[in-house]
């Protein structure tokens, strides 16, 4: 029958070939962001080489192309997590509090840039910078105002957090042995993944060697004492804002987390012991089938990554759970209320890719944080496409579309040559020291731009279909007092704090840091005695040194 | 003046912001329309800016934030440039920038604010003909 197929195909498409002179098509080629070719017509001649058993499986099979779970949202909607956090703790308390009454189902908390970083609020540096893109947390005492009246057994957190990801944890573990919740009932993750901040998002503190021993310490912490915690969400997303395109952001996250695991079996973790707790978050963007196919092809790859190069033997080990939240770069400022649109579409990918958890940018993204208007709607969306619209009442609908099976396994192929690439280079690490990582996310990123400005990519408003308009007339804005308060709160803290609780906490963390002691339990200490977080950095910096990043461009 | 001098433009990160897609991509666009580009990397302070507008001698400095610190580190970059006597030299900005900052960051002495979507041709052409503007004698 195929034979007949291949024929008839054939004289189909030079029929079409031979009509193109009188009735061209819109361009010459299609092509996707990661430089797939985009054919005319899929047929079973382009999957004829897939074998349902042995690429698709059934969900919650190995290897997991079409959902990590059998009945997927059958069984469970995703999990609905807004990004948010601004201001001071007390601020983001209400927000989170507001949010979780909206029917939103975890919170994600956003951290401003001096607390990612490791400097405290009363800085030079954090002048401008206290409160802008998240909340601002000094201490302990500041963790324990943001996370008041939210019962930590009852919801799960997610801490964008990296380079500083083991003393915001230790602080939330601090505050749940307060309110009495055994550490077995916390469900979270942190994102602590630092390699993609040297070449994407930018908030490294040290080297990526100490940075690394940080990283498998959380990892081994957590795997001891808090089994339900994520330790790592390794980011694609990032890589993909900065301007990689989609193989790109799933080869170079995955290089990342190949990484992580090799150090942690090189210190001794055996691989199913913590490669079930590692989580992802990548990034949906505008080509709706590219990115489902995305999604599908990252899954099966992984699987077999972890059974075939680290000999996993659990099958949580091989799956890939993810969260996804839509490319803030994708928003514009232009006719911003359009990006509802756009956001609506990107979240129907996510889910139709199979996404665990789901966070929709909200349509003044390109213009200022969040008004508490915009997060309901992104909210909203996604309540829509969960309850509305049928979409997840049957496990992985496009499976067996002849574009959607051939495009997965073209974006797979992508993304093991661009693995081989950076395995070939000595691993991610090496890959980031020489420049292969950032160079390829540059030239990518300036190719897109480029095809924006000779207008092969339309984008609405932007390139074309523009209007005259009036500015967004309300823009939430971030107190200006705000970090004269955050700073006398904290002045505060070190005159009632016993210091010298805090400076020994201190000290002991920085002879551990100097040795191979785990930093860990040092760490928790020295939060404990409200130590504060650029001390704890300082102390440890002090050790480590600090990173400095290339100017290349 | 003998032969056409090469316009010179500082392309710099204030404050701690980590998004560095814009700033590289007009950094690449200066390069490729021929002109000299310095490109400072992340998390400078206004002072740090400011000295190296000084030492390197540039025509235009483009500063880009999307953390929104650009309330205090544009103004602020801008006062100091003034206070080393650099008040010739044009700043504009770029980042996620609320239109009705855009107005306030003027009067501070920002030459112009670019916002997301913004053309790059658009930028180049307008850095192109700031540096024209300026004196010939230095």
């Amino acid at each position: 029958m195929n034979k007949d197929l291949k024929t008839e195909s054939q004289a189909w498409e030079n029929a079409i070939i031979a009509r193109l002179k009188k009735n061209p098509e819109r361009k010459p080629g299609f092509n996707n962001t990661s430089g797939i070719e985009i054919k005319r017509l899929y047929t079973p001649l382009d999957t004829e080489q897939t074998n349902y058993l042995e690429d698709l499986e059934f969900p919650g099979q190995y290897p997991f192309t079409r959902g990590i779970q059998p009945t997927m949202y059958r069984g469970q909607i995703w999990s609905m997590r807004q990004y948010a956090g601004f201001g001071t703790a007390q601020e983001s308390n209400r927000r989170f509090k507001y949010l979780l009454e909206q029917g939103q189902t975890g919170l994600s908390v956003a951290f401003d840039l001096p607390t990612q970083i490791g400097l405290d609020s009363d800085h030079e540096l954090s002048e401008g910078e206290v409160g802008k893109v998240g909340v601002a947390i000094d201490s302990l005492e500041d963790m324990e105002i943001l996370l008041e009246g939210i019962a930590l057994d009852r919801v799960s957190t997610s801490m964008t957090i990296n380079a500083p990801a083991a003393i915001l944890l230790a602080m939330y573990v601090a505050v749940a042995e307060k309110q009495g919740v055994p550490l077995g009932k916390l469900s979270g993750t942190v994102q602590n993944d630092i390699l993609k901040e040297y070449v994407a998002r930018g908030t490294y503190i040290f080297p990526p060697t100490p940075s690394l021993r940080l990283t498998v310490d959380v990892m081994e912490y957590c795997s001891s004492n808090i089994p339900k915690w994520n330790f790592i969400s390794v980011g694609g997303y990032h890589i993909r804002e900065a301007g990689s395109t989609a193989a790109q952001e799933i080869a170079f996250a995955f290089s990342n987390a190949i990484t992580y695991v090799e150090k942690a079996i090189e210190a001794g973790l055996d691989v199913d012991s913590f490669a079930p707790r590692i989580s992802w978050i990548f990034n949906t963007y505008n080509d709706f089938f590219e990115e489902i196919a995305k999604y599908r092809a990252a899954r099966r790859l992984w699987a077999r990554i972890m059974k075939n190069r680290f000999g996993a033997k659990n099958h949580k080990s091989c799956m890939l759970r993810m969260h996804i939240q839509d490319g803030g770069s994708t928003m514009t400022a232009q006719q911003p209320i359009n990006n509802i649109i756009r956001s609506s579409v990107h979240c129907l990918a996510s889910v139709l890719g199979g996404t665990q958890s789901l966070a929709i940018c909200s349509y003044d993204e390109a213009c200022a944080i969040p008004t508490e208007e915009s997060a309901r709607t992104s909210l909203r969306i996604q309540q829509i496409i969960a309850h509305e619209t049928g979409v997840a009442d049957t496990v992985d609908p496009l499976a067996g579309s002849y574009y959607i099976e051939s495009l997965t396994n073209s974006l797979e192929k992508k993304i093991e040559e661009y693995i081989e690439e950076v395995d070939l280079q000595g691993g991610a690490v090496k890959a980031i020291e020489n420049g292969y990582i950032q160079r390829q996310i540059n030239q990518s990123s300036y190719r897109y731009q480029e095809e924006i400005e000779n207008e092969e990519r339309i984008l609405v408003g932007v390139n074309k279909y523009q209007i005259e308009e009036e500015p967004l007339s309300e823009i939430y804005r971030v107190d200006p007092a705000m970090r004269q308060l955050q700073v006398a709160r904290l002045e505060s803290l070190r005159q009632r704090r016993d210091s010298i609780r805090a400076n020994e906490a201190l000290q002991r963390l920085e002879s551990a840091a100097k040795g191979n002691e785990k930093l860990m339990p040092r760490i928790l200490e020295a939060v404990k005695a409200y130590a504060t977080l650029g001390e704890i950095c300082d102390s440890l910096r002090s050790v480590f040194g600090s990173y400095k990043a290339s100017k290349d461009f | 003046m003998e032969g056409k001098k090469r316009i010179r433009v500082l392309v710099a990160k204030p404050g701690l912001d980590g998004h560095d897609r814009g700033a590289k991509l007009l950094a690449y666009k200066l390069r490729n329309a021929g002109m000299e580009v310095i490109y400072t990397g992340l998390r400078q302070s206004p002072r740090q800016i400011a000295e190296v507008a000084l030492q390197e001698d540039v025509d235009v400095v483009a500063l880009s934030c999307l953390s929104g610190a650009h309330d205090y580190l544009f103004p602020r970059t801008v006062s100091l440039m003034r206070e080393m006597g650099l008040e010739d030299i044009p700043v504009i900005g770029g980042g996620i920038i609320p239109q009705q900052d855009i107005l306030k960051l003027k009067q501070a002495g920002v030459k112009e604010i670019f916002t997301p979507g913004a053309s790059m041709k658009d930028i180049v052409s307008y850095i192109t003909g700031l540096a024209a503007q300026q004196p010939v004698a230095k």
